[in-house]
């Protein structure tokens, strides 16, 4: 089963407004997905917030394809409590590049992007606060890209801070 | 020149944590004071994590399955219900009606231990001795119940991808019939300990108060939501293994405060144990087992699938790339965003209050760091 177009008075709003940067209108498995520049992702949560009522961010991540030349995906997913309907926003980003902060349009987004950071090295412009969230900040490496090992670690923070030769 | 006096107070950074018994595991607070009064906190964290989503992306999908047990570990039902009904959502299959039930009763038996947890230490916190023993008593039979159905009292591993790997053993419908007459007065006893008694009232009434526009704007679930007013559950928002079929309330309060979130709770106790009696009384027969290859290879493709956990909406965003090994797995954690607005909650208040505060967003830090 593939992903079918998905098309609602939504997505016709959203093709309306925002034109050639809404890339994809999809539904897989009965969840709907839409794509977008990643210039384009912020404005469009913040349409769909204040406009379309999905205001609850339940959570942002991003997943690695380090084949693709925009290597990161950055997806938000999203919910409406009046219309009880759940929806993903994705796109696409390169390495080094630097999406916008969500923070401006949901207060969730500032941890939830500490993580992305901090697992994936994605930095996100007009964060208040880019720090690692889960990991020491002076540790090296992004332990979710994926040419980062399993048992990999930051032999030397490990030397330096616990004393000892590896933490394996 | 002025000269200093003791009435002159200048801010204060105060380390709570992370060897701190009541930030309930390994977080660490740090608080800025004026006098009793904090100003400001910043939460640090990651003690605990393990890199759980990494883990994922190299076992297969089998093989994962115990590893969520590991991170809400007071709630290991849930997180496996979760993981499975997100493949399943994958495969495109569903488990048969007798083990979606029997999924129904273990996770509601685990939503009451989950929270007597929470009751009995947010109590000890406050400075209540006598609940702890009675909730660990009473969660006690709970534990009873899946060991005597799986053999493992905590990291259960209770459910597999496409339904159950066990029967349910013989007695189990008359023990859990026996928990939930059982259980019933001891809700109302911890009641009577506890709902007027003064100095619990006065520790809890107005203190940590987030509203319902807070709690939206931080992704806040589970309790601390319907606390504020939202009658929101995801069992009847977007029932998932047959939630529909029984009947329940959602409890909800008006002020937010932390009195709230613990009438709240104690309230969703009551109601499992009704979701439990209805699913036992109609425990379908009929196979355990949906139909899942030995080998599990979802086809290409992401899905995000979330349930009610005992702390708020637990969700899992997996991705297929069409092999035995997931291409990532994102778990969605109610306890690291929750504690995200503890901050709001805590500004303005006393230092004594933090501690009330941490224990009403009843946080446990292996989901929070994972």
């Amino acid at each position: 089963m593939a992903a079918t177009p998905w098309e609602s008075d939504l997505t016709k709003e959203l093709k309306e407004r925002f034109g050639d940067q809404i890339l994809e209108c999809s539904t897989y498995l009965g969840q709907d997905f839409v794509v977008s520049t990643p210039d384009a992702a912020i404005p469009i949560l913040e349409f769909l917030k204040l406009e379309a009522d999905y205001d609850y961010l339940v959570d942002l991540t991003a997943v690695d394809y380090p084949k693709r030349p925009e290597r990161f995906d950055v997806v938000y997913i999203l919910y409406s409590f009046a219309r009880n309907h759940r929806m993903r926003v994705k796109c696409a980003v390169a390495d080094g590049a630097k999406p916008a902060t969500a923070v401006t349009v949901h207060s969730t987004a500032n941890w939830l992007e500490r993580e992305v950071f901090d697992m994936f090295g994605i930095q996100f412009a007009g964060h208040p606060d880019m720090r690692r969230i889960l990991l020491p900040e002076e540790w090296e490496g992004f332990p979710l890209r994926k040419e980062y090992g399993l048992i990999q670690q930051d032999d030397r923070w490990v030397r330096e801070n616990l004393n000892i030769e590896s933490g394996q | 020149m002025s000269e200093a006096t003791f009435l002159d107070t200048t801010e204060l950074v105060l380390n709570m944590g992370p060897q701190h018994p009541s930030t309930h595991g390994v977080l660490r607070v740090i608080l800025k004071l004026d006098g009793e009064t904090v100003r400001g906190t910043e939460c640090i964290i990651g003690y605990l994590h393990r890199g759980v989503e990494k883990i994922a992306e190299n076992r297969t999908y089998v093989m994962f399955n115990p590893y969520v047990d590991r991170m809400d570990y007071v709630a290991a039902v849930s997180n496996g219900l979760g993981y499975c009904l997100a493949i399943e959502k994958l495969l495109n299959v569903e488990a048969p009606p007798r083990a979606q039930a029997a999924r129904v009763i273990l996770t509601e038996l685990n939503r009451i231990a989950s929270h007597l947890l929470w009751l009995g230490t947010h109590a000890l916190d406050i400075g209540a001795i006598t609940p702890v023993f009675y909730c660990f008593r009473e969660r006690e039979e709970v534990l009873k119940i899946f060991e005597n159905y799986c053999g493992a009292r905590l990291t259960t591993h209770a459910f597999r991808i496409g339904g159950l790997v066990y029967e349910l053993y013989d007695g189990f419908e008359e023990q859990c019939r026996a928990f939930c007459d059982m259980f019933i007065p001891k809700v109302d006893e911890y009641e009577e300990l506890l709902t007027n008694n003064r100095i619990w009232v006065s520790r809890l009434k107005g203190i940590g108060i987030l509203n319902e526009q807070d709690c939206k704007d931080y992704g806040v679930t589970g309790p601390v939501l319907r606390a504020a007013g939202v009658k929101w559950d995801l069992r009847k928002a977007q029932p998932y293994s047959g939630y529909e079929q029984y009947d329940f309330d959602i409890p909800t309060a008006q002020n937010g405060d932390t009195f709230d979130r613990y009438t709240v709770r104690m309230e969703e106790m009551r109601q499992s144990v009704r979701i439990i009696r209805q699913a036992v009384d109609k425990l379908p027969a009929g196979p355990i087992m949906g139909k899942v290859g030995k080998v599990v290879k979802p086809a290409t493709g992401e899905a995000y699938v979330s349930i009610e956990a005992p702390k708020g909406e637990l969700g899992y965003f997996v991705v297929s790339d069409n092999s035995t090994q997931p291409y990532r797995v994102r778990v969605r954690p109610p306890s690291f965003v929750n504690l995200q607005a503890l901050d709001v909650m805590v500004r303005g208040g006393l230092i004594a209050d933090v501690v009330a505060i941490i224990g009403t967003l009843d946080i446990v830090l292996g989901e929070v760091d994972r």
